[in-house]
């Protein structure tokens, strides 16, 4: 069994509610945050941790507080980015659902730190049945004092309001979060400023995904650096996987970062390998924007080593032959799924989710559906392919934010290394279902 | 007249108070998604009117906002909307079957309802229950693991709650 820091109590009978979380060790950062550490010594602690942004940057999460600006008199906010709607990914739903307790645990350690008397948690509207789960958590957080005025006698004072969105992926993009939380159309801002600077209202505002400001509680409990003693690496700590797809076992698991890509699929303790006894096609281990690797080159690193399954070896090779951790949503295809109809579906998700500012995103995905689509009705030519080819090209490091890179690479990433499969669909037209 | 009633009119300025003086317009995406609640599952001209007069905004900048975001109905649905989602991780696992199932049953296609106001089926993406998948959204909640035989009894369950509403 694996180090588990974060749903190490998933399976306490209970543990939804205060009072048993209470029981099992819950609050216990938040006294230790608040009575030991101060704002800057907890900052301390999360640099030296090393986490990293789990929301699929993995940007520094302690140098992104520490960037913070504080101009006199001008309030800060903390945001929960719980908006997760990149296709594969489900890790914060389950945190939320199953732990709401440690989510807001690690939210009173965090506004503490960075100076937040309202904290947003922003989550997507879908999960329309999670605010309660939410707001009951915070209800009881604030009866027993945990949240509200004067906490824990220290003269800090928090409120955490949750706020749904309503049926949006660009607004998981941390800009286009904060027009929405201002009620706004979610059109992404241009970065710099970061919203460390100049946030919500203007304001200075950090946004963590949820994964991230849970695990501050265990990086409190244990101290930043015994937490970046496990995992590997720039690798530190543990990190959700969701796994969904052609598997045995889809669901969430939380891993240390040091197995193997190959252990993860086919070990019971996780996927518990392919479904029906099929062989493994290709995977797209980090969520719908990463790149798409076949078989042959997932388990094994351009340099013929094992990959694992950490920020660094999932990467090696670069775009060539590597994909990216992203945000965890591992989705597995066996031999049985085409990856054009694959590429397709995420085509046609981009196409949707374009926020339209940007001609080359909001043109380019358009055009990519519509020839996927041609390629997959057999209707499709040679050229088809060298187009779709050229038009990913020109979105990619085109647009305002990084939904543009994120529609382009999965179209790159089929091409590059399914470029027969798409050739199969344009040579057999009429095997081609319309 | 289109109104609130007054616990909704409560919970808005409860909603207001979430945010700093003269940034009720944040408290906008919360209230459109009580008066579509509250007025029938879909959003008429004049319910986004009443949302622009009790937030002090222009009109427009509500229908910039309700027309941006997906949940937002702008024209009417069946009393049962269902949402099934159509992205990879769902396709791989069977999506497509259920969505011609569904279609076959109630004898419409996605984004038709059907004649007695019931139903309306919609294909949507990823709704983050790709590991759950089949899936579709009714209402607050998802329905997980689809097959034929689930998609048969939440029809019936629906038509029987219909049925005893009325
Ligand atoms: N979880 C999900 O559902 C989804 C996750 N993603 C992930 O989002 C990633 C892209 O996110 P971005 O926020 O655009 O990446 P980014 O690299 O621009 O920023 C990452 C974080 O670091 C902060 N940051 C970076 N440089 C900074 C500086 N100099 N000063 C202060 N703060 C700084 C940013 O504000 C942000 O919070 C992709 O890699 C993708 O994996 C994308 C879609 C959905
Ligand atoms: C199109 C797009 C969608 C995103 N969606 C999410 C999301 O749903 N959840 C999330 O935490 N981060 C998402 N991000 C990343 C955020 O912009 C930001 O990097 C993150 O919330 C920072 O938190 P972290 O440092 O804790 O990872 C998205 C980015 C882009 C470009
Ligand atoms: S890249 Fe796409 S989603 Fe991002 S701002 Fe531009 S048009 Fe909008
Ligand atoms: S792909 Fe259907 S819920 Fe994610």
């Amino acid at each position: 069994m694996g180090i588990k820091l974060l749903l190490d109590k998933a399976h306490v009978e209970g543990i939804r509610s205060y009072e048993v979380y209470r029981r099992e060790g819950g609050y216990r950062s938040v006294e230790k945050a608040l009575k030991e550490l101060g704002p800057e010594a907890i900052v301390e602690e999360v640099k030296k941790s090393g986490l990293r942004g789990r929301g699929g940057a993995g940007f520094p999460t302690g140098m992104k507080w520490s960037f913070i600006a504080k101009p006199e008199g001008v309030p800060r906010h903390l945001v929960c980015n719980a908006d997760e709607s990149e296709p594969g990914t489900f890790k914060d739903r389950y945190l939320m659902e199953f732990l709401p307790h440690l989510l807001i645990e690690g939210l009173i350690v965090s506004s503490y730190a960075l100076g937040s008397n309202a904290t947003y948690i922003y989550i997507r509207g879908e999960y329309a049945w999670i605010p309660d789960i939410l707001e009951e958590a915070i209800a009881e957080a604030k009866a027993n004092g945990w949240l509200g005025k004067n906490i824990l006698g220290t003269g800090f004072d928090l409120e955490i309001y949750v706020q749904r969105g309503a049926g949006a992926y660009i607004c998981g993009e941390e800009t286009a979060l904060i027009e929405s939380l201002e009620g706004k159309r979610g059109n992404p801002r241009i970065k710099p400023p970061f919203p460390a600077v100049k946030g919500l209202w203007d304001r200075p505002t950090v946004v963590n995904n949820v994964e991230t400001l849970a695990a501050v509680v265990p990086i409190i409990n244990m101290g930043g650096e015994e937490y970046a003693k496990i995992g590997v690496g720039k690798s530190t700590g543990t990190k959700l996987i969701s796994a969904c797809g052609n598997i045995n076992k889809p669901g969430v698991f939380e891993i240390d970062m040091t197995i193997s890509v190959e252990e993860f699929i086919y070990s019971d303790e996780y996927c518990g390998g392919i479904r029906n006894g099929k062989r493994l096609k290709a995977c797209i281990p980090g969520g719908s924007s990463v790149p798409i690797l076949p078989a042959n080159k997932l388990f094994k690193t351009a340099k013929g080593e094992t990959r694992y399954m950490n920020y660094e070896s999932l990467a090696d090779g670069g775009f060539a032959s590597g994909t990216m951790m992203g945000s965890g949503g591992f989705i597995v295809l066996d031999e049985d799924q085409s990856v054009v109809k694959h590429t397709y579906t995420l085509a046609r998700f981009y196409r949707h989710e374009s926020c339209g500012q940007c001609s080359p995103c909001r043109e380019g995905t358009g055009w990519m559906e519509k020839i996927l689509k041609r390629i997959l009705e057999g209707k499709g030519k040679m050229s088809d392919i060298d187009l779709l080819w050229d038009i990913q090209r020109k979105i990619e490091g085109n647009t305002i934010c990084p939904l543009g890179d994120a529609a382009a690479w999965p179209v790159a990433a089929a091409i590059r290394h399914f470029r027969d499969e798409f050739e199969w669909y344009v040579n057999n037209p009429e095997l081609c279902l319309t | 007249m289109i109104r609130f009633s007054d616990d909704k009119l409560a919970k808005v300025q409860e909603i207001i108070a979430r945010y700093p003086e003269g940034k009720q317009k944040s408290a906008l995406l919360p209230v459109l998604h009580l008066a579509q609640e509250s007025f029938g599952n879909w959003l008429d001209v004049p319910v986004m009117d009443y949302v622009a007069s009790l937030l002090s905004l222009e009109p427009i900048e509500v229908y910039e906002v309700a027309t941006f975001y997906s949940m937002y109905n702008l024209k009417p649905v069946g009393k049962y909307l269902f949402e099934v989602c159509q992205t990879g991780p769902c396709m791989v696992s069977g999506s497509d079957d259920i969505i011609a199932y569904i279609g076959e049953k109630l004898g419409i296609k996605p984004g038709e309802t059907t004649a007695d106001g019931l139903f309306t089926l919609k294909t949507v993406e990823c709704l983050g229950a790709c590991g759950y998948a089949p899936m579709m959204q009714l209402g607050k909640h998802f329905r997980e693991h689809l097959t034929k035989e689930k998609v048969d009894a939440i029809i019936a369950e629906c038509r029987s709650n219909a049925a005893a509403n009325n």
